[in-house]
């Protein structure tokens, strides 16, 4: 039986909606704000959430002091040449388990799964020592690599996800048809999973850009990207929090704007299936 | 050209044999039917045919050449799902041109072709809609234009009016045989529906449990059944089946009598019995009796027989009209 949405009911669950959606935000927040500040205003004691001083001085210092360019170069590279490598190898094999399943399918599926659940710091120096070793340290290809199969079980569980909601019957039409597997996955399956496919991109592409364990380890200067960026600012100086602040928004914004514009998408692509 | 022949084609799925084994000659041009209950392995044996599943054991031969081992592209057959199976991102045009376009062919006459297929389909005014904004009748008459712009060696259809509302199934069965008629391609039909394969078919091929009960022309199969299971199968409303000793007089184990070849009588006749139902149709009239010693038996009646519910009624199998089925259930000459 449908419950009766009141409204006190209604309010209540939009106020505690809105309460909890500006605790998740607030340090972002606060961060955005505290790049605004002068390095005294930022560690006032009591804090301060607003000033009178607002300035200007900590983004002209960061974009002074570094090469930022660069490092927003570096994660445009990584993070989408990532999402894409990833793709490439996810969506034959998120096809395979998908309309061709075999016995183990699935405990394949739950093993590739199972590799998010280890710390990345247990193969700490396992990687770092085959980076060194194969000269991949400190360069963008080693980053997409490393990145690309970091997250590849979550593409490929996504992308198999939204597979299993196209009806096989086309793809065997498309087979009488005369398409070649190329083409079932060129011209059948690719367009008709396109708001999945895009989903999962948009969400590989922001895991990527945030990474920082794996992006922070395993470069120094040519590769480095946005975190490493920020990490850069908590160094041997001391913190200089409005600087730090600085360099955060700085390297979330992009990201962020992004997100903002492909919201719809994301939410249409992580909730696809859900609902027949 | 489309003669299909199945050499002894099995089919398991791990220790489930689906199709036991299946010898079966569709000659070029012919209408055939595949009809049987649910799970009785139809599908799959079209599927065989389509290379849609691999075969166990046994050859299909298309046009003379070994098949088996082809994969569904290079048989030179098309199909028409039961879903439609359109794709929805495209057009009816992109749709109906879409195995044109895996052929390789021009685009100017791959158009031409796709219509030529949609005059003939009545698509015409829908071109360039997407499935979605078709009706049922037409999405399924979209599947059947992308299958004829393949000038196939043959047509397969999986239970392709299953989806529609009754009225609508009646209007593609008609268009179906007309198409047949017209292009003179072998078509291969799958159905539950023995009315749909009484009406379509030159040729119905009976199956139960992956075995064929009976391959023959409609009027073959309802004059003359070869077993209880065919006789109950074709014919709507099915066959009377009793046994007992009306069969046990006639030296058998089963005899049958068709519901309209059973005269009704309010006086004297061979079965007493009492109305249980009555349906009125106009045209006819369907009584269930209630026969003592025999259960519930089916009677056709014209549309003016005046019995209802609680009526006694006596009931006579026409001469000549009766079968007999044998211990084994096969008929008895």
């Amino acid at each position: 039986m449908a419950r009766a949405v009141t409204p006190r009911r209604k309010l209540f669950f939009t106020l505690a909606a809105w309460t909890v959606a500006l605790l998740i935000f607030f340090p972002v927040f606060w961060t955005i704000l505290t790049s605004f500040k002068t390095e005294a205003s930022a560690v006032a004691t009591p804090p301060q959430l607003f000033t009178a001083d607002w300035t200007l001085q900590n983004y002209s210092d960061v974009w002074a002091r570094s090469d930022y360019p660069r490092f927003f170069l570096n994660s445009v590279i990584i993070s989408i040449g990532s999402t894409l490598l990833g793709l490439m190898i996810a969506i034959p094999a998120a096809w395979s388990m998908a309309f061709v399943p075999g016995k183990k399918t699935k405990d394949l599926l739950m093993w590739m799964l199972s590799t998010k659940m280890m710390p990345a710091a247990a193969v700490l120096i396992p990687m770092y020592l085959i980076f060194q070793k194969t000269g991949l340290f400190d360069t963008r290809i080693g980053l997409v690599l490393a990145l690309m199969l970091m997250n590849l079980p979550v593409i490929i569980w996504m992308l198999y996800t939204y597979f299993k909601e196209i009806p096989g019957e086309i793809l065997e039409a498309a087979r009488m048809d005369g398409a070649s597997l190329k083409n079932e996955v060129l011209y059948i399956l690719t367009p008709m999973a396109v708001p999945g496919i895009a989903s999962t991109m948009l969400l590989n592409i922001i895991l990527a850009w945030n990474e920082a364990f794996w992006t922070i380890t395993l470069t120094t200067v040519n590769a480095a990207p946005l975190s490493a960026f920020i990490a850069s600012f908590s160094a041997p100086q001391g913190l200089f929090y409005a600087k730090l602040s600085a360099a955060s928004t700085m390297a979330i914004a992009p990201i962020l704007i992004m997100g903002w514009f492909g919201q719809k998408q994301l939410v249409r692509g992580l909730t696809f299936g859900a609902v027949k | 050209m489309g003669k299909i022949v199945l050499k002894q084609v099995r089919k398991s799925f791990g220790d489930v044999h689906v199709i036991p084994s299946v010898d079966l000659t569709i000659e070029n041009g012919e209408f055939v039917v595949f009809v049987g209950p649910s799970g009785c392995g139809k599908s799959t044996l079209l599927r065989l045919i389509a290379g849609l599943e691999d075969t166990s054991s046994g050859t299909i031969e298309i046009d003379g050449k070994d098949a088996t081992m082809l994969p569904p592209a290079k048989r030179g057959l098309a199909m028409v799902f039961q879903s439609y199976a359109l794709y929805p991102h495209m057009t009816v045009r992109k749709n109906i041109m879409f195995p044109l376009k895996m052929a390789g062919m021009d685009p100017e006459a791959a158009t031409k072709k796709a219509d030529a297929a949609a005059k003939v389909l009545n698509l015409t005014n829908y071109m360039e809609r997407k499935p979605g904004q078709l009706s049922g009748g037409q999405r399924q008459r979209v599947a059947i234009g992308r299958a004829i712009v393949r000038e196939p060696a043959a047509f397969l259809f999986d239970e392709p009016l299953s989806n529609l509302d009754a009225a609508l199934r009646g209007n593609m069965r008609l268009e179906i045989t007309e198409l047949h008629q017209t292009l003179k391609t072998t078509m291969i039909y799958v159905t539950h529906d023995q009315v749909e394969a009484m009406t379509m078919a030159d040729k119905i091929v009976v199956l139960q449990a992956g075995n064929i009960e009976q391959v023959g022309s409609p009027l073959e199969l309802y004059n003359h059944p070869a077993n209880a299971f065919v006789a109950g199968f074709i014919g709507s409303p099915r066959m009377n089946l009793l046994e007992g000793a009306d069969a046990a007089a006639v030296g058998a184990k089963t005899i049958g009598v068709r519901p309209e070849h059973l005269e009704i009588s309010t006086t004297a006749g061979q079965w007493k019995g009492t109305v249980a139902v009555a349906e009125l149709l106009g045209s006819d009239t369907f009584l269930h009796v209630n026969v003592e010693g025999h259960g519930t038996m089916t009677v056709r009646g014209g549309g003016d027989v005046n019995l209802r519910h609680g009526d006694t009624v006596y009931l006579t199998p026409q001469a000549g009209k009766t079968h007999r089925f044998g211990q084994d259930g096969k008929a008895l000459v």
